[in-house]
C-alpha cells in the first residue's frame, strides 16, 4: 500500500540544493575557489559544479592543498582530470614546513596536520585573495559537523567561532563579508556517505582506483593497515610490507589513511559492502582521533 | 506534484527534560542511522549528571555536537541530522535547542520545516514553552505538527492524560491557524509507538511516529498557484547563449509559458529549460534549472521571473520579524535586506507590536530585542517584489543584515505590501470609533465578503443588513459595482487596478467603521495579498473575512449581470474565474455557501458581528 521513494528522487533533491548553493556562491563572492582534495567527495563536488553552470565553463579556479604525502595515484589522477576538464588548478603548499622537513612520522599527527593542511590552506586563500572556499564537508561525517552551516563564516585569521555562525533560513543566504572575513561553503552538507556513492554510480563519476580493492603492500600498526606507497615510509625493524587485498574509504595522506581489507573491486560490490558495514568512515582517519571533539579544536584553528 | 515527497524536512521542538535527545537518539538508532563507532561512544562515555548506566546507550550523546555544549550539558545551536525511513524517504532533522530563550534558533529550525515534532512531557503536561513552540512553528509556516506526548510510561499509559494534553494543544493550534495537528502517545525510553506500534496503548489507533513520517504528504502546496523563479546567476556561453540560472521556489513552468519579470513588468516566453542532463519540457518546484527567453528582456541577478498570481514591486511592507541580533532593532537605521538573491538597503519605519509567544497577545512595543517576534513596517530604498510569506517562503521571507558587521540581525516574513505617502502625520482625535460605537450601543465592524461574481455576496449582505436593521443596528453596504460607478470609476480590472480598487474600498470601510457603523463590503477582491492589505488596516476582531464559496459553474449559470456570457464570448479577458484566477482565503473567519440557505447564512454573519 505504501509507495516507496526511489533513491534517485532523493539524489535529485540533494543535487538541486547543491547547484543552488554553487550558483549563489559564484554570483555573490568576489573571488571564490573550489577546494579539491581528489577524493570521492571532491569528485562529486566537481561534477556538481560543472553541472551548475552548464553550458558555461566553471567560473572559478580549483585549489588543491598538497602536503606532498598524498598517494602517488592521487596526484596522477588530479593532474589528468585537470587537463581533461580544463580546470584552472592552483596548488597550495606550506613550503616553509616542507623545507624544515616536517613529516607525519616526525612531527606527530596533530602538528603535521596543522602545518601541512591548515596553515597551507590559510596561506593559499590569503595568497590568491579568495574570499570563499567551497569544500566537500558533510554533516554526517562527525558529530561536531552536525551543527556546521552551509555558509560557514571565518573570522580574520581564518578562525571559526561557533558563536558567530549565522542562522540560515530558507534558501536565502547572507553572503556579506566584513573586512578580512572569509567564507567556507559546503554544498554537500546534507549528503551522506552512501549518497555520495550512489551518486557516483548514477552519474558515472570517475574516482581514483584506491577506493577499489586491490593487492597493495601494507603494514599493520596499532590495529591500522597502512599502505607503503613510497620509499619515504620508515619501516620499523623487522617490519615487512605484505600484499593484501585492501581499499580505502577516505583518501588523504597515505601515512594517515587506514586501509580496510576488502575484495570489493567494483562500485556495486563496494556499495553492498558499505551498506552492511556500519562503521563511520572517519574511523579510518588517524587525524581525527586525538581527544574528544578534536575536529572542533582543529576547525577553530582554521582547518577545513 | 505527483509521487511521494522524497525528502521530508523535520523540526524537533521540546527540551532535554521532555526527553527530546532520547527520542531523536532512538529514532536514529531504530532506523540504523548511527555508525557503530558512534553508538559505542554513547555506550562508554558519560557526562556529568547522566543517570544512564555505562554499557547502555545514552541516546542524548548521539545528538550532541560541540565541546562547549558537552561541558555545559545544554544544546546551544541548531543541529542537522538525517535518517532513512524504510520506504526510502529521507528525513532531514533540524534539531532546535530546548533552552527557553532561544526563540531565534527555533525559528531557524522551523524555517524549512514541513513537519514539526513537538514534545510534551505527559507527566508535566502542557507548559508555556509548548505554546512558544507552537507559535513559532505556525509563524514560520510549518504545515503539520505532530505532538509526541512523551513519557506515557510514567502516567500508566493513560488515555485521559493524553486527551487532556491534546485538547489544550488543539485549542492553541486552532488560534494560530495550524493546518494539521496530530497526537501520538509515545515513550522514548521504552520505545513505545516510536518506531513501531506498541500494544500497551490499545486505545491509540494511529500510526507510530516513524510510520506517521513515512506516510506524510503535503496538504496541497498553496504555492502551486503561482510560478516563482528568483534569478541567481546569468549564464553566458558560446553561441550567444544567455540563460537565467535559479531554482523554482514555487509552482512550475512549461516551454512556451509567458512569464513576467516582476521588477519591470516586462513579459517574455520560456524558450528553453536547460540542464546539464538535457533540456526539459517543464521545470517543477525545487528544480535547479537555467531558463532562456524568446526575446531579449532586461533581467539581472535578484530579479524574479513569475507567472500566475501577480507579484508587483513595492517599497513599504508590513512584516513579522524575528529579531536575532544581540543589539536591539534600531528605528530608522539602514540595514541590508536580502530577499532571495537580491539585496537592497532598508529601514524599519515603525514597530507596531511585540508578540507574546506564550499567550499570543500583542503588546505595544518600541523596540525588538534578541529572540523577540513582532510586527513592524519596513521601507526599502527602491521597490522590490515580495510575496506574502504565507504564499511562498522563499519570495516572502527575507533577512536583515547589519551593514557594518555583516551579521544577520533579523529574519522577516512579509505579510503585505503597502503604499504610503511621506510627510503626513495623522491627527489623533479623542472621540474614536470605540467611543462612537458605545454611543451607538453596538460594536462597529467590517464584514468583508469575497467570492466570485454571482456567488451571492450582495444577496447575503442584503439579508444580514435587513436583520441587523430590525435590531436597531446601524449598517452600510459598500458594493463593488456601486463603488465602480463613483469613487472608483477610473479603475479597470487589471491586477493593478483591482489592488487599487480594494485599497480604496478598504480605506472607505475603515472611515465608515470609525464612524461607528457596521460596514459590509461585497467585493470580488480576488487576490489574497490585496485582502491581507485590507485586513491589516484593522485590529483583531474588527475585520471579519467571509468567503462566499460558490462553484464557478453555478455562478456562470446564474450570471445575474451577463458577465460570464460576455467572458465566454471573449469580451471580458480579465473576468475572475474565467481569464483571471480567484485566490480563495486560506483562513477565512467564516465560510458560507452561496448555494445554501440565504437566511441561515445571514444569521451566521449576524452572530459573528455581535459576538463580543
Amino acid at each position: 500500500m505504501q509507495q516507496t521513494v526511489p533513491y534517485s528522487a532523493v539524489l535529485d533533491e540533494l543535487e538541486a540544493e547543491a547547484i543552488h548553493i554553487y550558483r549563489e556562491s559564484a554570483a555573490a563572492f568576489r573571488n571564490p575557489v573550489l577546494l579539491y582534495s581528489i577524493g570521492k567527495d571532491s569528485s562529486v563536488l566537481l561534477h556538481l559544479a560543472i553541472k551548475a553552470f552548464y553550458p558555461a565553463p566553471l567560473p572559478f579556479p580549483v585549489m588543491h592543498i598538497d602536503t606532498t604525502w598524498k598517494f602517488k595515484e592521487m596526484i596522477e589522477f588530479r593532474d589528468r582530470r585537470a587537463i581533461e576538464l580544463g580546470l584552472d588548478l592552483r596548488i597550495a603548499q606550506n613550503l616553509e614546513a616542507m623545507a624544515e622537513g616536517v613529516t607525519p612520522f616526525t612531527h606527530g599527527t596533530h602538528e603535521y596536520t596543522r602545518l601541512m593542511k591548515t596553515v597551507a590552506l590559510r596561506e593559499g586563500i590569503d595568497r590568491y585573495e579568495f574570499d570563499a572556499a567551497i569544500g566537500g564537508a558533510r554533516r554526517d561525517e562527525e558529530r561536531s559537523r552536525a551543527k556546521e552551516r552551509i555558509f560557514s563564516l571565518r573570522e580574520p585569521g581564518h578562525r571559526w567561532d561557533p558563536r558567530k555562525q549565522r542562522p540560515e533560513f530558507w534558501r536565502t543566504a547572507n553572503t556579506q563579508l566584513a573586512p578580512e572575513q572569509t567564507m567556507r561553503v559546503f554544498p554537500l552538507s546534507n549528503w551522506t556517505e552512501l549518497d555520495i556513492w550512489r551518486y557516483i554510480e548514477r552519474e558515472k563519476i570517475e574516482i581514483p582506483d584506491l577506493y577499489f580493492a586491490k593487492e597493495r603492500p601494507v603494514v599493520e600498526r596499532g590495529g591500522t593497515l597502512l599502505m607503503v606507497d613510497d620509499e619515504r615510509f620508515p619501516l620499523n625493524e623487522g617490519e615487512v610490507p605484505v600484499m593484501k587485498s585492501v581499499r580505502f574509504r577516505t583518501l588523504g595522506c597515505y601515512p594517515l589513511s587506514g586501509a580496510v581489507e576488502s575484495t570489493a573491486d567494483n562500485l556495486a560490490d563496494l556499495i553492498t559492502e558499505m551498506e552492511t558495514s556500519k562503521v563511520s568512515e572517519r574511523s579510518g582517519r588517524l587525524i581525527d582521533g586525538e581527544g574528544g571533539g578534536s575536529m572542533e579544536a582543529k576547525k577553530a584553528e582554521g582547518y577545513f | 506534484m505527483s509521487g511521494q515527497t522524497p525528502v521530508l524536512h523535520l523540526v524537533t521542538c521540546g527540551s532535554v527534560d521532555d526527553g527530546k535527545s532520547t527520542l531523536i537518539g532512538r529514532l536514529l538508532v531504530e532506523t540504523d542511522s548511527v555508525p557503530i563507532d558512534q553508538l559505542e561512544y554513547a555506550r562508554t562515555t558519560r557526562r556529568g549528571g547522566s543517570t544512564v548506566p555505562v554499557g547502555e546507550v545514552d541516546y542524548s550523546l548521539l545528538t550532541d555536537g560541540l565541546e562547549a555544549e558537552r561541558e555545559q550539558g545544554i544544546t546551544i545551536d541548531v543541529a542537522y541530522r538525517h535518517l532513512n525511513l524504510p520506504n526510502g524517504r529521507r528525513v532531514l532533522i533540524a534539531d532546535s535547542p530546548g533552552h527557553e530563550q532561544y526563540t531565534r534558533n527555533m525559528a531557524v529550525a522551523a524555517s524549512n520545516g514541513d513537519v514539526a515534532v513537538l514534545l510534551v512531557d505527559a507527566a508535566r503536561g502542557v507548559r508555556p514553552q509548548t505554546h512558544r513552540h507552537l507559535t513559532v512553528c505556525a509563524l514560520m509556516g510549518v504545515q503539520t505538527i505532530i505532538v509526541a506526548v512523551n513519557k506515557m510510561d510514567l502516567v500508566d499509559y493513560s488515555h485521559e492524560v493524553f486527551e487532556q494534553v491534546m485538547g489544550e494543544v488543539r485549542t492553541t493550534a486552532a488560534r494560530l491557524g495550524v493546518q494539521q495537528i496530530d497526537g501520538i502517545p509515545v515513550s522514548a525510553v521504552t520505545g513505545a509507538n516510536v518506531a513501531t506500534k506498541s500494544d500497551v496503548m490499545p486505545w491509540y489507533k494511529g500510526e507510530s511516529l516513524l510510520g506517521a513520517l513515512a506516510v506524510w504528504e503535503p496538504v496541497g502546496r498553496v504555492a502551486d498557484e503561482g510560478f516563482r523563479f528568483p534569478v541567481q546567476f546569468i549564464v553566458r556561453a558560446e553561441g550567444n547563449f544567455r540563460g537565467y540560472a535559479g531554482t523554482v521556489v514555487a509552482g512550475s513552468v512549461r516551454l512556451g509559458d509567458e512569464i513576467v519579470v516582476a521588477d519591470s513588468g516586462r513579459t517574455a516566453k520560456i524558450a528553453r529549460i536547460v540542464t546539464a542532463d538535457g533540456d526539459l519540457e517543464v521545470a517543477r518546484y525545487g528544480q535547479a534549472v537555467t531558463l532562456t527567453l524568446d526575446h531579449e528582456v532586461d533581467v539581472t541577478r535578484g530579479d524574479i521571473l513569475a507567472a500566475g498570481t501577480s507579484l508587483q514591486p513595492a517599497d513599504r511592507f508590513g512584516v513579522d520579524m524575528v529579531w536575532l541580533g544581540e543589539e536591539p532593532l534600531a528605528h530608522g537605521r539602514s540595514y541590508l535586506l536580502i530577499s532571495g538573491s537580491r539585496s537592497v538597503p532598508a529601514t524599519v519605519t515603525n514597530v507596531r507590536h511585540r508578540l507574546d509567544v506564550v499567550s499570543g497577545h500583542e503588546h505595544a512595543a518600541r523596540v525588538l530585542n534578541m529572540n523577540d517576534i513582532g510586527r513592524v513596517e519596513i521601507a526599502t530604498d527602491r521597490p522590490i517584489p515580495m510575496d506574502p510569506y504565507s504564499m511562498c517562503r522563499d519570495t516572502g521571507g527575507f533577512l536583515l543584515v547589519d551593514r557594518v558587521t555583516a551579521d544577520t540581525v533579523a529574519a522577516g516574513l512579509s505579510r503585505h505590501a503597502m503604499r504610503r505617502a511621506f510627510n503626513v502625520v495623522p491627527h489623533v482625535y479623542d472621540v474614536d470609533h470605540q467611543a462612537r460605537s458605545s454611543l451607538m450601543g453596538h460594536p462597529a465592524r467590517v464584514v468583508w465578503l469575497t467570492g466570485l461574481s454571482g456567488s451571492g455576496k450582495s444577496t447575503i449582505a442584503d439579508a444580514a443588513v435587513r436583520k441587523l436593521h430590525a435590531m436597531g443596528i446601524h449598517t452600510y453596504v459598500l458594493d463593488g459595482d456601486n463603488m465602480r460607478t463613483g469613487l472608483n470609476k477610473d479603475l479597470g480590472f487589471t491586477p493593478e487596478d483591482r489592488a487599487e480598487n480594494v485599497r480604496r474600498v478598504a480605506e472607505v470601510s475603515k472611515l465608515m467603521r470609525d464612524s461607528g457603523v457596521v460596514v459590509f463590503v461585497a467585493l470580488v477582491s480576488p487576490f489574497r495579498s490585496d485582502r491581507e492589505s485590507a485586513s491589516s488596516l484593522f485590529g483583531k476582531g474588527d475585520f471579519i473575512e467571509v468567503f462566499v464559496d460558490t462553484p464557478v459553474e453555478i455562478c456562470s449559470e446564474r450570471d445575474p449581470k451577463g458577465l460570464y456570457a460576455k467572458a465566454a464570448a471573449g469580451n471580458l479577458p480579465n473576468m475572475t474565474g474565467v481569464g483571471q484566477a480567484y485566490e480563495p482565503p486560506l483562513n477565512a473567519d467564516l465560510v458560507v455557501h452561496g448555494t445554501g440557505d440565504i437566511d441561515s447564512s445571514a444569521d451566521l454573519l449576524v452572530s459573528a458581528i455581535l459576538e463580543a
